[in-house]
């Protein structure tokens, strides 16, 4: 296959997004002109403090939550282990039961096993074919004992979006701490903390084009809370440590572009994401379709082809310009199966079969178009040196 | 320093041995158990003039990763034409030499499936024609076929768990 483009296609924003270009102008002075620390009481503290606390207001408005229940981190991943650890150790007098998806990000799903290691009793839900959670599961899981319920707003891998609202209300009612991770879907599509009966919420800057190092937690006003990290008492005491300014302020950036333009990037999205999905489905035997095929994230297509490894694809898929993620393992990380594919039911052959291809703000249509042509190529080429071709 | 090296994606665009061989004088099977990978190798054995047995002609199929079709291709090109008694003697470092850089510590394991494909196919040649076959390679054997039997395993034990989800 001879390679016909000269720049890259980039179909790998559920992995991280670039920064864009106004947030990053949003960020440059904070780094040598408005560098002080948020601490100090001197001119240099009180503009840094200013940034962060406009920057507080930014991201609690796109979520409709108040400044103050929103606690800056380093990451998703920091917050998702603030909620569970946080919550978990709060309320152990309570109780010491955990409900959570067995779809959650390694991070969640990390964290409560380790809880399970202090003591904690994890239950984990199962999904059906699509990886939706039934609220059903949720009110039958929740015992007298549960004090968190963590479920996902969308998937990471498969974007299917879950009935947050209504599970939401089922902790609500049982009077139990809802949690939920929305690092894939916050800025791509509306949340209401609300509306949803959120009590703690993650997000994350690096999936909404702002920059790495810079996630928040949402906590309800009132919610019984412990830090994980100590310290000086930065973030209302929950989050100990120099808040990384430069990087808030981009977050926020990000969070007000991601407020003006979401609905028109949601949209244009959606029908790019179906052109590529109808196509692949159309032009390649043996593709299915991993994830619900409405409920799902405006920029998330992953599939599973019979009889190719989804790392060959990658690699092929890089030669040719293509920048995606194959489903699951024999990635370089690890090795075994997604335990998303395999929850909703992949074999783990299937699993490794897999792809995702997420696309993003400066996705274009005949990059859609590139990928069909070449696409069906490369899983040609690789079923014919299969052993199972027949 | 990229993922992989030049020898590798060299093979891996363009596997050199790809295929099947009709009537084949032996035919090796090795699924590997951490990934699911899965080679057949096919082999056409004749004696030379010297009447030692060589490897005449050498094909594979495979369903795996990156490494595992750049490393069958690396290996077939290595023992095409070679005496069997030398091709059992080829070491899976010898092979991961020759691919170039040092493969990520998690990749090591698709790089032996060729290799057991090879001594798979050969035992089968030496059972077909009833040839001694050594302890060294009867071992080998054993654990070969262990392995496939636990990805069969694993994989029933995992349709069982889909047919769970999906009924539910």
């Amino acid at each position: 296959m001879k390679k016909t483009i000269t720049s890259k296609i980039y179909l790998d924003y559920a992995a991280t997004t670039p920064v864009d270009p106004r947030v990053l102008k949003a960020m440059l002075p904070y780094f040598s002109e408005k560098f002080g620390n948020t601490m100090s009481l001197h001119s240099f503290g009180q503009e840094a403090k200013e940034a962060l606390e406009e920057s507080r207001g930014v991201i609690a408005g796109l979520m409709g939550a108040k400044p103050k229940e929103i606690i800056f981190t380093s990451s998703a991943t920091e917050s998702n282990n603030t909620a569970l650890k946080g919550i978990a150790f709060a309320n152990r007098k309570k109780g010491n039961h955990i409900i959570i998806s067995p779809i959650e990000h390694d991070c969640v799903v990390e964290s409560a096993k380790w809880l399970e290691s202090q003591g904690f009793e994890v239950t984990r839900l199962k999904v059906g074919k699509f990886g939706l959670v039934d609220p059903a599961d949720v009110k039958k899981a929740i015992k007298k004992d549960t004090i968190l319920v963590s479920i996902m707003h969308a998937n990471n891998e498969i974007g299917t979006i879950e009935p947050i609202e209504e599970i939401g209300k089922i902790c609500r009612e049982r009077n139990v701490y809802f949690h939920t991770d929305a690092a894939q879907s916050f800025g791509k599509i509306p949340i209401d903390v609300n509306k949803m009966n959120i009590d703690l919420m993650t997000v994350s800057s690096h999936k909404t084009y702002g920059p790495k190092g810079a996630g928040a937690l949402f906590v309800r006003g009132g919610t019984k809370i412990e830090p994980i990290i100590h310290g000086g008492g930065h973030e209302s005491g929950l989050r100990s440590s120099t808040v990384n300014v430069p990087a808030i302020v981009g977050f926020a950036e990000a969070a007000r572009i991601c407020q003006r333009e979401m609905r028109r990037e949601a949209e244009k999205l959606t029908k790019l994401r179906d052109k590529l999905i109808k196509g692949v489905l159309k032009k390649i035997g043996g593709s299915h379709l991993n994830g619900h095929p409405k409920k799902r994230l405006p920029n998330n297509a992953n599939f599973w082809f019979k009889g190719v490894e989804g790392e060959s694809i990658v690699m092929h898929l890089d030669l040719l310009g293509i920048a995606v993620s194959s489903g699951s393992a024999c990635s370089s990380k690890s090795l075994a199966p997604s335990h998303v594919l395999l929850a909703i039911g992949l074999r783990p052959e299937q699993a490794y079969g897999s792809l995702r291809l997420s696309l993003g703000r400066w996705t274009k249509e005949k990059d859609i178009n590139y990928v069909l042509d070449v696409l069906p190529k490369v899983v040609k080429r690789l079923r014919e040196i299969s052993p199972f071709k027949k | 320093m990229p993922l992989y090296s030049k020898e590798i994606f060299k093979h891996f665009k363009n596997p050199k041995n790809v295929g099947k061989i009709k009537k084949p004088s032996g035919v090796g099977e090795a699924g590997n158990l951490i990934c699911g990978d899965v080679m057949k190798l096919y082999l056409k054995i004749e004696k030379n003039k010297k009447g030692e047995r060589i490897i005449k002609d050498i094909k594979f199929e495979t369903l795996g990763c990156v490494v595992a079709i750049a490393n069958t291709s690396l290996l077939t090109t290595m023992v095409k034409g070679k005496k069997l008694e030398d091709v059992l003697k080829i070491k899976k470092d010898d092979l991961i030499k020759r691919l170039g850089q040092p493969l990520p510590p998690i990749k090591i394991h698709c790089s032996i499936l060729a290799a057991d494909a090879l001594k798979e196919a050969i035992y089968d040649y030496y059972l077909k024609n009833e040839i001694e076959i050594s302890k060294d390679l009867e071992k080998e054997h054993q654990r070969i076929t262990k392995t496939k039997e636990e990805l069969e395993k694993r994989y029933k034990g995992f349709q069982t768990f889909e047919k769970e989800v999906l009924k539910k």
